[in-house]
């Protein structure tokens, strides 16, 4: 049986131990509501540029823009969406197992697709795999503008057009809701499912209808990025936080045992001395 | 007087939202004026002013890219970034159009060259709407 002091150094370590992830646990919670208020100022913008894009899309009929024609496939993209850090819970691991399979699946060899990895875990783990990371973005701040990940939604448009590969797949945490986050698959590029929405307002166009769409396709596209971007900053911070509660949850549960065994110990402890002394007095007798 | 609604959206959350009685707009093809009452319109923008004049001023916002659309009652300008006078760096600005012309300066490469020039533009529309030169 471990000594009393073995006890009571571990029950003080444990308790400094979930200190720490409470305090963690309360930064992720202030984190999430900051990330949650950015994903909905998001939101008007993707709304309103989905409506024109589609109402563009639905007033003229020759989609001749190469960014909404699917060709053939010669070489996949993945955009990875993962945390910088661990103590995220499964966060991580959920995505890269998704992907994973789905690579699997889909592809026989490491030259038959790319990765474009957000976050320095997927990074890392794509690497150890032997695959090719074409662009990496890490070290991103807790609430990301636009300005932050703009370098790596236009390379990533940027290498569809030119033809670097021929279609980009996404692959994200959605954030559901503070304990429930679900890992999300979506079609990018080629952009194929634009779905027109009620308001279809005929519009003029100035100077062209395709023109316009050669403005407007890229920056849809990297909004649907930025979108999936905040939506994972999201769910990061509320992994983080479910991640730290159960933390310091097991923490308490393992001081209560400690605590059981420590005053047991400390008992056994006493009776024995008692013992020692009735048995040295009875001696004396 | 009549108005007509103006909203400036970026993907970092709405940047102007009032009404005003013309919005005067740098488009691809040259500068717009808009009155209420507008035909429907699509068109995209280029780095530039957007200037909202009110019944006795004008407030200048930077915008960078994207496009505009209008409807008769309401102007939507959905851009990458934009920023009012008021909320702009000047220091940083001006730091990042001194960058841009060290690389002007120094680089041959076409894409650099490029892009060199864009954040030039950029920083010099932003530092023009700051003072207010347009």
């Amino acid at each position: 049986m471990a000594s009393l002091r073995d006890i009571k150094n571990r029950i003080t370590s444990t308790k400094k131990t979930s200190q720490i992830t409470k305090a963690m646990q309360m930064v992720s919670a202030s984190k999430l509501s900051r990330a949650e208020v950015n994903a909905k100022a998001f939101v008007p913008y993707m709304h309103k540029i989905q409506d024109v894009v589609a109402s563009i899309a639905a007033g003229s009929s020759d989609t001749s823009n190469p960014m909404m024609i699917a060709r053939p496939v010669k070489k996949t993209a993945y955009l990875v969406i993962t945390s910088d850090r661990g103590l995220v819970g499964g966060y991580n691991s959920n995505v890269l197992r998704t992907v994973m399979s789905k690579i699997r699946e889909r592809h026989t060899s490491n030259d038959d697709f790319v990765i474009l990895s957000v976050g320095r875990k997927g990074k890392e783990f794509f690497a150890k795999q032997g695959m090719t990371i074409l662009e990496s973005a890490i070290a991103l701040p807790d609430h990301p503008t636009f300005a932050d990940i703009k370098e790596i939604t236009r390379k990533a448009v940027g290498m569809f057009s030119d033809g670097t590969y021929d279609e980009v797949y996404m692959y994200y945490n959605h954030f559901v809701s503070a304990i429930q986050q679900e890992v999300t698959e979506k079609k990018v590029l080629p952009l194929t499912d634009i779905q027109p929405t009620g308001s279809t307002a005929s519009y003029e166009f100035d100077p062209s209808a395709e023109a316009i769409l050669e403005v407007l396709l890229p920056q849809y596209a990297e909004s649907l990025i930025f979108g999936a971007v905040l939506d994972g900053k999201a769910s990061e911070h509320a992994a983080s936080m479910t991640a730290m509660k159960s933390a310091t949850d097991n923490a308490s549960d393992l001081i209560n045992g400690l605590t059981l065994q420590y005053n047991r110990a400390r008992q056994a402890a006493i009776t024995q001395e008692i013992t020692e002394i009735v048995g040295g007095a009875s001696a004396l007798e | 007087m009549k108005t007509i609604a103006v909203n400036i959206v970026t993907p970092d959350g709405p940047v102007y939202d009032s009404e005003v009685s013309m919005v005067i707009a740098v488009t691809a093809t040259g500068e717009m004026g808009i009155l209420p009452g507008h035909i429907p319109t699509v068109a995209p923008l280029g780095i530039g002013a957007v200037r909202l004049k009110k019944e006795n001023s004008t407030e200048l916002v930077a915008v960078n890219g994207g496009f505009l659309e209008i409807r008769p009652e309401k102007v939507t300008i959905l851009a990458q970034s934009a920023e009012r006078a008021t909320d702009i760096d000047l220091s940083r600005a001006q730091e990042s159009a001194k960058r841009a012309e060290a690389l002007l300066q120094a680089n041959k490469d076409e894409i650099d060259f490029k892009r060199a020039e864009l954040a030039l533009k950029r920083a010099m529309n932003r530092i023009n709407v700051y003072e207010g030169n347009i």
